[in-house]
């Protein structure tokens, strides 16, 4: 819909930006020539009544060329054009609003008095259509500027949105209870190791809460908190369950947003070692060149196994928390072949941080 | 073995399996149960092949059931090793599971698994031994969240345990109390009802075009007339298929929303 017609008041404020544009074409109508006040009132009122309405139109032409993406000569040439061919066509309908009125006694003479007069009006309506032309245009930079203003809005709160869910979502329900039921095994036939395993577990809901108020950790943090929850599922799982780690040192101290990587290792544990009746290997890289990160979770996994039960939730949420912070710069690549389920993140080492 | 003449001296020992991927966990349970004298475990599985073979083997009055387990879940297992035994469920946390075993009334536990709620479950199910459980097709589909369809078909032969990725199965017949399940060039039976089966799979891929037949629709190459009001369903490898009136129609839906 038009923008200057869907709220009513709008509308109202374009018309009376009219009146004096009114007010000029009967002053140099009546004035410079030979139509009385009387006259060029009579004449002009209704011709702005209609060419207002004319004028709205340049918003199609507007919205079907914009200024970015538009060559600025074709731009010139088909507004110059329709304004050619609209004033023309506005000053025949005053020639034959004229010739009309010339018929009642009271403006008898009107037409001949107004002839002179048509390259003046033919002038101004080519000006006024431009004008608008003009005026449409900015409120089109205007729209878009609000537009691109709550575009902005939105990414961020689903950025923080889909940070909130990533983290409500860490503590898993099924590793807590078969990690209790880990402890409630050991308690007999080896308490120090039940001790061992609720101190990891602690230490685990520790460093998960704590990480979670943080909006950046470097990658020993993240690191040590995936080694510890690896150790319990490690209990649990026994010799199923084997690790391998590949991380270049300089990389360690890069930094990145917490529990971006839990969530990949929990999936590599749940979805992986744990579909597999004799266990595999879990397999952590991490490296930084030229200014870029690249991690990498790794899993033996059982092509045949059914896809996982909540349709890779943890997937879609660290892809949602990597864009929201990194825009196009973050990359993810997810791919399973031969046996191996290997999900891959990189993205710039250095950047400044998206403020909310 | 002293299995034997534990028999003889207590011919009313009650006979349990437990079945667990988990080291630990099957510990517990085994811990538990040694307190109990009634009970003898006559094996232990890591996972539902071993305990598919465990229970033809040694037809165990009573299973602990884990049910996630790879390969083989818990509910596969039940669905392959008939209603003879009675069965405990063993689970850390699954909703969907929780509400189906109260549905039908079926044992579990939850893990960690504490001594008064094994004590209970534990008498629940001796009461009902030699009962039949609640059949197992319709125990699996009422675990599954909804809107998910069943991904593979278990089938066992003896003790050979046979995974049927759905999307390989060509069509399924009704035979009396079973279903032969055609897949590769090859017919597996399976007891279970073909309304049953049907219930389990995705409408969207398998059609019921004649009362004793679910075709997979990828499959289907050509309908062909065959007398008056019926048809004939042609498949990719040459098969030939009854397709009833109302079979047709459903086909027809089916064809008409793909296109």
């Amino acid at each position: 819909m038009h923008p200057l017609l869907t709220p009513i008041k709008r509308y109202g404020i374009y018309l009376s930006a009219w009146s004096p544009l009114a007010g000029i074409l009967i002053y140099l109508m009546a004035v410079p020539g030979k139509l009385g006040w009387r006259d060029a009132t009579v004449l002009i009122v209704p011709l702005c009544l209609v060419y207002q309405f004319v004028c709205l139109s340049a918003w199609y032409m507007c919205k079907a060329a914009p200024l970015q993406r538009t060559p600025i000569l074709r731009t010139r040439f088909m507004h110059l054009v329709a304004a050619a061919i609209i004033s023309y066509l506005w000053v025949e309908l005053a020639r034959l609003l004229a010739y009309g009125l010339a018929q009642f006694p009271t403006f008898r003479g009107l037409d001949e008095r107004f002839a002179p007069q048509t390259t003046v009006l033919y002038g101004l309506g080519f000006l006024v259509y431009l004008l608008s032309v003009a005026a449409h245009y900015v409120v089109l930079a205007m729209e878009d500027s609000s537009k691109a203003e709550s575009r902005a809005l939105e990414t961020s709160i689903l950025a923080r949105e889909a940070e909130l869910k990533a983290l409500k979502a860490q503590v898993n329900p099924h590793f807590l209870f078969n990690s209790l039921n880990s402890v409630s095994a050991l308690t007999s036939v080896d308490p120090a190791k039940a001790r061992e395993m609720c101190i990891l577990l602690a230490e685990f809901l520790r460093m998960t809460l704590g990480l979670g108020e943080k909006s950046s950790v470097p990658l020993s943090e993240e690191l040590s908190l995936l080694h510890r929850y690896l150790a319990i599922e490690k209990v649990r799982f026994g010799a199923r369950l084997q690790m391998q780690e590949e991380i270049q040192e300089e990389s360690r101290s890069i930094q990145l947003p917490p529990l971006l990587l839990q969530p990949l290792v929990e999936n590599a544990v749940t979805h992986g070692i744990a579909n597999l009746p004799d266990g595999g290997i879990v397999r952590l890289c991490g490296q930084s060149h030229s200014g870029r990160v690249s991690l990498a979770v790794e899993n033996t996994f059982d092509p045949e196994s059914t896809p996982m039960r909540n349709g890779g939730m943890g997937l879609k949420n660290v892809r949602n928390r990597l864009e929201a912070r990194y825009g196009k710069e973050a990359n993810m690549r997810v791919s399973a072949e031969n046996g191996k389920f290997r999900v891959e993140l990189s993205f710039p080492s250095h950047v400044e941080e998206v403020k909310s | 073995m002293s299995k034997k003449d534990d028999e003889k001296k207590n011919d009313k020992k009650i006979t349990a399996l437990i079945v667990d991927d988990e080291e630990l966990a099957r510990l517990v349970l085994r811990e538990l149960i040694q307190t109990r004298p009634e009970i003898e475990v006559v094996a232990e599985c890591a996972n539902g092949f071993e305990a598919v073979k465990a229970v033809a083997e040694h037809k165990p009055d009573l299973i602990f059931l884990d049910v996630q387990m790879p390969k083989l879940s818990g509910f596969d297992v039940l669905e392959l090793i008939g209603a003879e035994t009675a069965v405990i469920f063993v689970t850390a946390y699954d909703q969907y599971a929780m509400r189906a075993f109260e549905v039908h009334a079926v044992d579990y536990l939850l893990k960690p698994i504490g001594r008064d709620r094994f004590e209970a479950a534990l008498e629940r199910a001796k009461s009902r031994l030699g009962q039949k459980l609640p059949p197992a097709p319709d125990l699996a589909a009422a675990t599954r969240p909804p809107k998910q369809f069943l991904e593979r078909i278990v089938v066992r032969d003896g003790t050979r345990v046979t995974l049927i990725p759905v999307r390989k199965l060509d069509y399924a017949e009704a035979q009396d109390d079973y279903v032969a399940l055609a897949s590769e060039g090859k017919k597996h039976l399976k007891q279970q009802t073909i309304a049953s089966l049907e219930a389990c799979l995705d409408p969207d891929q398998f059609v019921r075009v004649h009362r004793s037949y679910v075709v997979n629709f990828e499959r289907v190459a050509r309908i062909e007339p065959y007398g008056k009001d019926s048809r004939l369903a042609i498949l990719a490898d040459g098969t030939r298929l009854p397709v009833s009136k109302a079979g047709y129609a459903r086909l027809k839906t089916l064809m008409d929303q793909r296109l």
